[in-house]
């Protein structure tokens, strides 16, 4: 029963699963590597060429470290936090797809689609299980039983529910614009260019949704400026200030993992895809990876650039601004699907 | 037994058996968490019955935003532990009368339950037979605009009196 098809499958799903973890090894690298950039550091340089064996160094470092557990924290929900964190940050990245249907040069029969799952309603699938990775965070703080750490899971549930509706907002007008909810739909309705050289990315038509959709990402994935939960001067290290050894390092993986995620569906909503000139259909992915990338950079940049907002100007932007915003946003669009058939 | 009925009967048992946890345990936190492993388990109930649209919406609405409040609040209000001896003197609900009226209600929905089953033709035969699925998003959407209008705009308005309703109550009086 093991025909190369299901064969190729699996072996998809196991890249996809270890590129996921080497991912956040390779950020954590590139984010020491840029914040020192950015600040005329080194950063890292000894283990390995230009430092490049540092993320190894540092994960056998968390491997071998003692792992304490807070004597009045709550032991089910302590060991079962981080899980949660970095099971909904895998999963919400398998309706993700990342590249065209391929053979790979003809290995295969039938062409197998770079995605791990094709559900049609994608796009609700990743928001659904991206809303799941806050309770990690809560409970976390929850269980732990310190003050900080509550704390940070507190605001994490409140900023999260407070961007979620601008999130989903911003969603609901690309869905508009391509009629469909499943992300290969979106994907190919970006295909082509218009007068010959202006791709048709939805970025081009949907810039405030864009930009929308990109802000509350970043506040979803607890990144500056707006890294609430885990503010180092106010509240040490915020939901994981009881955690160590590995269990930390889960929670590390999946903001890391996260920020992939959201990276990823901001490239297939609105920047294309692996839609891009020059290269073939089947090496789409690799214009997949390199719009990624960018958008990597641009959160590493953000965080080394802007200072973390006020409590308060993160509630007042999120409700007062964002929201609005998101909602006008639909509006016109829906007006515009409707009217002028965009 | 096929796939499908395997499926159902595991998801089926694990939104019972979560919500039997959400009442048969002390703890108020588990209690929530028990309460989004049976949503997970409805959630997966609606894909059997070929609406993944609602099965997605289950968990955004549910499990995903309102259940994040349900935990909040119990944190901020720091719900402790049900102890028993503590609360049979203290807690109204605990005594005699009420317990007696508990009963009462157990045993009707018991009735009602079985009074129900007996009634069911057989199973399989639901609303998808009778008249024609609601699968897609764009559907629902049609339904819920067009011959469920008045429903659906009723309900916005309860929805919106109970949000004026806690502003008010929750405001402070300046004094």
């Amino acid at each position: 029963m093991l025909d190369a098809q299901i064969l190729a499958y699996a072996v998809l799903v196991l890249v996809v699963f270890f590129a996921l973890q080497i991912s956040a090894a390779v950020m954590v690298y590139a984010e020491r590597k840029v914040a020192a950039g950015m600040q005329q550091r080194l950063g890292p340089y000894l283990v390995g060429p230009r430092g490049l064996l540092q993320p190894i160094a540092d994960i056998v470092k968390l491997f071998f470290k003692e792992e304490l557990r807070p004597k009045a924290a709550d032991w089910f929900l302590f060991s079962l936090a981080p899980i949660i964190s970095v099971a909904a940050a895998f999963v919400a990245f398998a309706p993700v797809p990342f590249g065209a249907a391929t053979t790979f040069f003809g290995l295969l029969d039938e062409p197998l689609p770079l995605q791990i799952a094709d559900v049609n309603v994608a796009v609700l699938v990743i928001f659904a299980v991206a809303s799941m990775g806050v309770y990690g965070i809560i409970l976390a703080g929850w269980a732990s039983n310190s003050k900080y750490s509550l704390l940070g899971g507190l605001r994490s549930a409140a900023q999260m529910v407070s961007y979620e509706l601008a999130f989903g907002m911003a969603l609901a007008t690309i869905v508009l614009m391509a009629g469909s909810l499943s992300l290969q739909d979106i994907v190919a309705n970006q295909s082509g260019t218009w007068f010959g050289f202006l791709p048709q990315w939805y970025i081009f038509v949907q810039p405030v949704g864009f930009l929308v959709f990109w802000i509350a990402g970043i506040a979803e994935t607890n990144r500056a400026p707006f890294d609430f939960p885990e503010a180092e001067q106010e509240l040490v290290a915020g939901y994981h200030t009881e955690y160590s050894s590995m269990r930390f390092a889960m929670f590390f993986m999946a903001e890391y993992i996260n920020m992939v995620t959201v990276s990823a569906v901001v490239v297939n909503l609105f920047l294309g895809g692996w839609h891009g000139p020059w290269l073939p259909e089947s090496l789409g992915w690799i214009w997949f990876l390199v719009k990624l990338s960018v958008l990597l950079f641009i959160y590493l940049w953000l965080r080394w650039t802007l200072p973390r907002f006020r409590y308060d100007q993160l509630m007042a932007f999120g409700w007062k601004v964002l929201l609005p915003v998101a909602t006008v946003n639909l509006l016109l669009t829906a007006a515009g699907v409707i009217y002028f058939g965009l | 037994m096929g796939s499908d009925q395997l499926l159902f009967v595991g998801f089926g048992a694990l939104a019972l058996l979560g919500a039997l946890a959400v009442v048969a345990q002390p703890n108020p936190v588990y209690s929530v968490i028990a309460l989004i492993v049976s949503f997970f388990g409805l959630s997966g109930l609606y894909v059997l019955l070929e609406s993944p649209f609602v099965a997605v919406v289950q968990i955004i609405i549910y499990a995903g935003a309102i259940m994040v409040l349900f935990l909040f609040v119990v944190m901020l209000l720091n719900a402790t532990r049900e102890d028993g001896s503590e609360w049979d003197r203290a807690h109204p609900y605990y005594r005699p009368g009420p317990m007696r009226l508990g009963a009462v209600l157990a045993v009707l929905f018991g009735v009602q339950m079985i009074w129900a089953l007996t009634r069911t033709v057989g199973l399989g035969v639901g609303v998808g037979e009778t008249r024609p699925a609601v699968e897609s998003v764009r559907d629902v959407g049609r339904v819920l605009f067009t011959d469920y209008m008045f429903a659906f705009e009723v309900t916005s308005i309860l929805i919106l009196a109970a949000m004026v309703g806690a502003v008010v109550l929750a405001r402070r009086r300046e004094e």
